[in-house]
């Protein structure tokens, strides 16, 4: 565990210490505070004439349904697509680069350590990312009233939704020694996945629910409806495993030829 | 301290080291010299645990690299070909970072630090970033990682690369001070280093050992010989004997036997050409000659390839005429 924290310890440094952390904070808050902006206004507005016609036959609006739900729903998770490859292209491929992944794969470290070492410390630059997102819904809470527990299930379903992409932009990342392949595989990668869902909208067969069913975005759905599914929740689960087998895999390769 | 048997490493198709075997004693200095390309990175790599062996067994302070790994690196230091450092480190930051990679523990590594940043000379550059460091620098950070948890062996490839000969110098005199408390394997393509820096050499070429002695050994047989090759079907014991009273023979080695042919390695005297007094040798003993030639991989031409001149012997004498 000591090994693990070390590793993490180390890429969360180098984050801090170059230009992507800071890279990707600004893209992210500056989309997210558009996003809120805009639709705030909207609500805003939306509530002025609910308001006029008296609010009589019209359903009770939320913030909870149209603001939180579509930033987080509909562009949170596509932005994520384009920024967390710019997070995990220099897991591997910067240490394969440099040379020193031979210092990492000679010292007393299993390769799950270093493993979860990475992907740990890649994960809490992706919490404080997330964070960053939740700020904005702190205003609302202290001009309006949405609901909390649907805000609980946003945060715990969009971490794992990231962590799912990390774990897999890691894994994409032991196969060159270049960055820029990497997050380049990365992002076309996420981008079917994400496409695999759209499927779904021209096709009821089995093979269509199939590939709606792996779509990453899909299994968000009832998170950002603030119900968290347990089948959900395995799926993300199951992805970051995966993820990891196939990073682990992929290191025991790098060693026959470096 | 270190066994390597039988080893052989092979990069798809190519053979890049092959039935390599050597030991390297306690607290002893060992060279491995040869020519650019000769298998001397991949045999490190193989001995550090970067890469698993194709066949053979490496044991480091008698841990089986392949099957406990995590105990023989635990007592390995490595100083790879090229530094494995991180350039938006200081200097600082990065030996702390390996020092608790490598298992030194929590309390102890600001005195390690302190220790190797001293041994290392790198005490003045130790709140630098690492890229903005000079490659000599950089060379001399990285021994110092390989250092910083005390490993019973140490393991560097081309420690004096792309040092200038003051340094090297220095690095040389660092590695020596080294021998008794760790156990050094170092690579190089410079002669006259090994010669300087260990008190045994292994020459490799071409993925095989070419031969191994101390440096003073090695250089008589370099300067002493020609070698020849024979095989003769015949009692080997015999022949053995009969060709050591060849005039201008110095020693006879045996390399092979099968099928009751045996095969020789006959050293004579430099100048002289002994093949046709070995031919009629054992025709006159009634054996059967099968082949006889002059060995086509002689030591000699392996050290042509390798670097005879000496960077910090040059500089020294350049001081010395600027000097005059
Ligand atoms: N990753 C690799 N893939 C394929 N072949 C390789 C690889 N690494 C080394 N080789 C080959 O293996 C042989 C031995 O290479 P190695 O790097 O061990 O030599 P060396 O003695 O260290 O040479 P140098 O003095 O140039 O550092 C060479 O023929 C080289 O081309
Ligand atoms: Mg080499």
């Amino acid at each position: 565990m000591r090994n693990v924290l070390t590793v993490a310890g180390k890429e969360l440094r180098a984050y801090f210490h170059s230009p992507i952390a800071y890279l990707v904070m600004t893209v992210y808050a500056a989309i997210c505070g558009f996003v809120f902006y805009s639709s705030t206004a909207f609500f805003v507005i939306q509530s002025f004439r609910t308001q006029a016609m008296g609010g009589m036959g019209m359903p009770p609006i939320s913030l909870n349904e149209n603001i939180i739900r579509p930033i987080l729903a509909g562009v949170v998770t596509v932005v994520l697509l384009f920024l967390i490859p710019l997070i995990t292209m220099r897991l591997y491929a910067e240490e394969k680069r440099s040379g020193t992944i031979e210092l990492l794969l000679t010292s007393p470290l299993t390769d799950l350590e270093i493993i979860l070492g990475k992907f740990l410390g890649s994960l809490v630059l992706f919490a404080i990312l997330e964070a960053l997102t939740f700020i904005y819904f702190v205003v609302l809470f202290l001009y309006g009233n949405p609901n909390p527990k649907p805000l609980i299930a946003n945060a715990l379903g969009l971490l794992l939704y990231g962590a799912a992409l990390l774990a897999l932009g890691m894994w994409i990342s032991t196969f060159t020694k270049n960055q820029i392949i990497a997050g380049a595989v990365g992002l076309a990668a996420f981008l079917l996945l994400y496409l695999l869902d759209w499927v779904t909208a021209y096709s009821n067969s089995t093979a269509g629910q199939v590939m709606s069913y792996l779509a990453l975005t899909t299994h968000f759905d009832n998170f950002s409806k603030g119900v968290i599914q347990l089948s959900d929740v395995v799926y993300y689960l199951s992805v970051v495993l995966l993820g990891i087998f196939l990073t682990a895999r992929s290191m025991e390769a790098l060693k026959g030829r470096p | 301290m270190i066994e390597v048997e039988h080893l052989t490493k092979r990069y798809g198709p190519t053979l890049a080291v092959s039935d390599v075997s050597f030991n390297v004693q306690k607290g002893e200095v060992l060279g491995f010299l040869g020519p650019n390309g000769a298998g001397k990175t991949t045999t490190m790599r193989v001995i550090t645990g970067f890469l698993p062996p194709t066949f053979g067994t490496v044991r480091v302070a008698g841990y089986d690299v392949t099957e406990e790994p995590l105990e023989a690196k635990r007592r390995t230091g490595y100083l790879p070909e090229a530094p494995p450092v991180y350039p938006d480190m200081t200097v600082d930051e990065y030996l702390a970072f390996v020092a608790r990679i490598k298992g030194v523990p929590r309390r102890e590594i600001k005195t390690r630090l302190d220790e190797v940043a001293e041994k290392c000379a790198v005490t003045d550059v130790r709140r630098r970033q690492i890229g903005k460091l000079s490659k000599g620098y950089r060379q001399r950070v990285g021994l110092a990682q390989a250092l910083i948890h005390n490993p019973e062996v140490l393991v560097l490839d081309e420690p004096t690369a792309g040092l200038d000969p003051k340094q090297i110098i220095e690095t040389r005199e660092l590695i020596k001070g080294l021998a008794g408390q760790h156990t050094v394997i170092l690579s190089t393509h410079i002669l006259p280093e090994a010669a300087k820096t260990c008190q045994r050499v292994v020459v490799i070429n071409a993925g095989k050992i070419v031969a191994v002695g101390t440096p003073g050994e090695l250089t008589r047989r370099l300067q002493g010989y020609g070698t020849v090759l024979v095989t003769v079907e015949g009692p080997a014991a015999e022949i053995i004997e009969r060709f050591q009273r060849v005039g201008g023979v110095n020693w006879v080695e045996p390399r092979d036997s099968s099928d009751g042919r045996v095969t020789l390695e006959v050293h004579s005297e430099k100048e002289k050409d002994v093949r046709a007094e070995l031919a009629r040798a054992v025709v006159e003993s009634g054996w059967k000659l099968y082949e006889l030639r002059t060995s086509g991989m002689s030591l000699e031409e392996i050290f042509l390839k390798l670097t005879t001149k000496d960077l910090s012997e040059e500089a020294a004498a350049g001081a010395q005429e600027a000097a005059n």
